[in-house]
């Protein structure tokens, strides 16, 4: 039976996108079949991301309205064997999506796929509800401040009301708090919420601290998932929290912040 | 109390005790148009309170004669009104053998929990001597609606009947209402309305005082307002005079 994960926030611009890209390509590293939808119809980013932009010939939409077959839209990509890529249609708009349609190519690719993830669009409108709604288990993004943890519980209550699990009654979709952007050492000065404030307010279980690093935006730049880049902090943050996903136990890093030791300052003088 | 079912038989139905609370019309005596004119008069009172209401006739009060008693009218004219008579309560063997007549159900019993409450409105005008009064019924606990999950911004819970217990937090741009009083077992950052009926002795409970709005039967205090005593901490708030008073919950 196909798990199927949404990468979802609320709010936009936090990280659902690149974290979709790392954690897709992290199962599929682990060697589990898997397939990433991008359902931000009309603003399509994830063949960016995946570096696959150029291959894009049918989309989700194409497969939804019987235009194109999975296998033509499907994407497969050329670092990790294990892993595709459903792109969104860059040309319809949202409402395309519709609650059949979805559900007919989810269950197709349950039929191949082990891991079904799905990038939300931002917002808590139909494109995003779409994404959440045959969820299984849900990756809620959330930078350190407060409006985008209004959101993410925003989302949340919804995943708890209007998901296919909720509706039909069955155990709720399972919850994963995943702090992007995070800057311990701003959180020092009081810049930032720590992650400790956030797992108080959201009250669900953390999955994960991504730190903030340029290495993020310069993998995403080139086409590159940032997990790939493993000996960045950013990259063995998502690895851990992939990890924790499939249900490894990792302890936490990068939550606090470097101090300088007297040698390096002495020597960097700083 | 379930009767237990046959093992293997498709059963039509089960039996399931119930209670409900349920509004009772004294009755003094009986004239139709009077009758009709005072049952006008209170729900033009409370217009949303009557509608579809099942009423029962208590006739411990009765002091007219027993032929002037029609219940075929009452029925119909209640009716007219979309109240629906379903009973008797009290009334000697005579009445109870009419109002069988007329299909109504015979109650048992009265209460000594049953209260007045018609005549301390305050709508009401000095006003003759009435030839009906509402009573309500032996009231049975409604039983408390009770969530364990947080209550997350953008949902609304609504205990439209007795109290309502959170047992986790809810969250800022949530609201939670309740009949009677709220108890929330986490922190309060949303909205929280207790006595929404208009119960003034309804009370609001938390561990933590962090709420956008709080109201009692329609009193209510803005976070601005709410900062000076008991944020942060765990409080109860209860109206004393109309005032909203918050105290703290270990010195309670």
């Amino acid at each position: 039976m196909a798990k199927i994960i949404v990468v979802t926030s609320g709010k936009g611009g936090v990280g659902k996108t690149t974290t979709s890209a790392s954690i897709s390509t992290g199962i599929a590293k682990r060697g589990h079949k898997t397939v990433v939808i991008d359902f931000d119809v009309g603003l399509r980013n994830l063949d960016l991301i995946m570096n696959c932009e150029r291959r894009v010939v049918f989309d989700f939409i194409n497969v939804i309205q019987g235009e194109a077959s999975l296998n033509q839209a499907l994407i497969r990509d050329k670092r990790v064997n294990t892993l595709s890529i459903l792109p969104a249609s860059q040309t319809r708009g949202k409402e395309a999506l519709t609650k059949e349609g979805v559900e007919r190519v989810i269950n197709e690719l349950a039929q191949t796929f082990d891991y079904i993830i799905c990038d939300s669009p931002a917002g808590i409108e139909h494109g995003a509800q779409m994404a959440l709604y045959f969820a299984d288990e849900a990756i809620v993004i959330t930078n350190p401040e407060v409006s985008s943890v209004r959101d993410s519980d925003r989302i949340l209550g919804i995943l708890q009301s209007k998901s296919r699990r909720a509706e039909k009654g069955q155990d709720p979709v399972k919850e994963h708090l995943l702090v992007t952007r995070y800057n311990p050492v701003r959180v020092e000065r009081g810049e930032m919420l720590s992650v400790t404030d956030i797992e108080e307010i959201l009250a669900i279980p953390l999955m994960g601290v991504i730190p903030e690093s340029q290495i993020v935006l310069n993998s995403s730049n080139q086409g590159i998932p940032v997990i790939l880049e493993t000996e960045s902090d950013a990259g063995q943050a998502y690895d851990d929290a992939v990890a924790r996903l499939l249900g490894e136990e990792r302890e936490h890093r990068f939550m606090t912040a470097q101090r300088k030791g007297f040698i390096s300052r002495i020597f960097k003088g700083d | 109390m379930t009767d237990t079912p046959t093992n293997g038989v498709r059963q039509v139905f089960q039996l399931k005790s119930a209670s409900v609370s349920m509004t009772a019309l004294a009755l003094y005596y009986f004239e139709n148009e009077e009758f009709e004119a005072t049952l006008r008069d209170k729900i033009n009172q409370a217009p949303g309170f009557f509608k579809d209401v099942p009423l029962i006739i208590s006739l411990e009060k009765y002091e007219g004669l027993d032929s002037d008693l029609d219940f075929f009218s009452i029925i119909g004219t209640c009716r007219r009104h979309n109240i629906h008579i379903v009973g008797v309560r009290g009334g000697n063997e005579d009445q109870r053998r009419m109002a069988r007549g007329a299909s109504l159900a015979l109650i048992p019993g009265t209460s000594a929990r049953d209260k007045d409450h018609a005549n301390d409105s305050t709508l009401d005008a000095p006003a003759p001597e009435p030839i009906a009064e509402f009573t309500s019924a032996p009231t049975v606990a409604v039983p408390a609606k009770i969530i364990s999950r947080p209550v997350r911004s953008g949902q609304q819970v609504c205990a439209a009947e007795g109290d309502l217990v959170i047992l986790a937090s809810v969250q800022p741009g949530a609201e939670v209402m309740a009949a009677g009083n709220i108890h929330v077992y986490g922190p309060l950052r949303g909205r929280a309305l207790a006595g929404v009926n208009g119960d003034e002795d309804a009370r609001i409970f938390c561990q933590s005082l962090e709420a956008e709005l709080v109201s009692i039967a329609g009193h209510y205090k803005i976070s601005e307002d709410l900062q000076g005593s008991g944020w942060k901490s765990a409080v109860q708030l209860q109206l004393k005079d109309s005032l909203m008073v918050v105290t703290p919950l270990e010195k309670a």
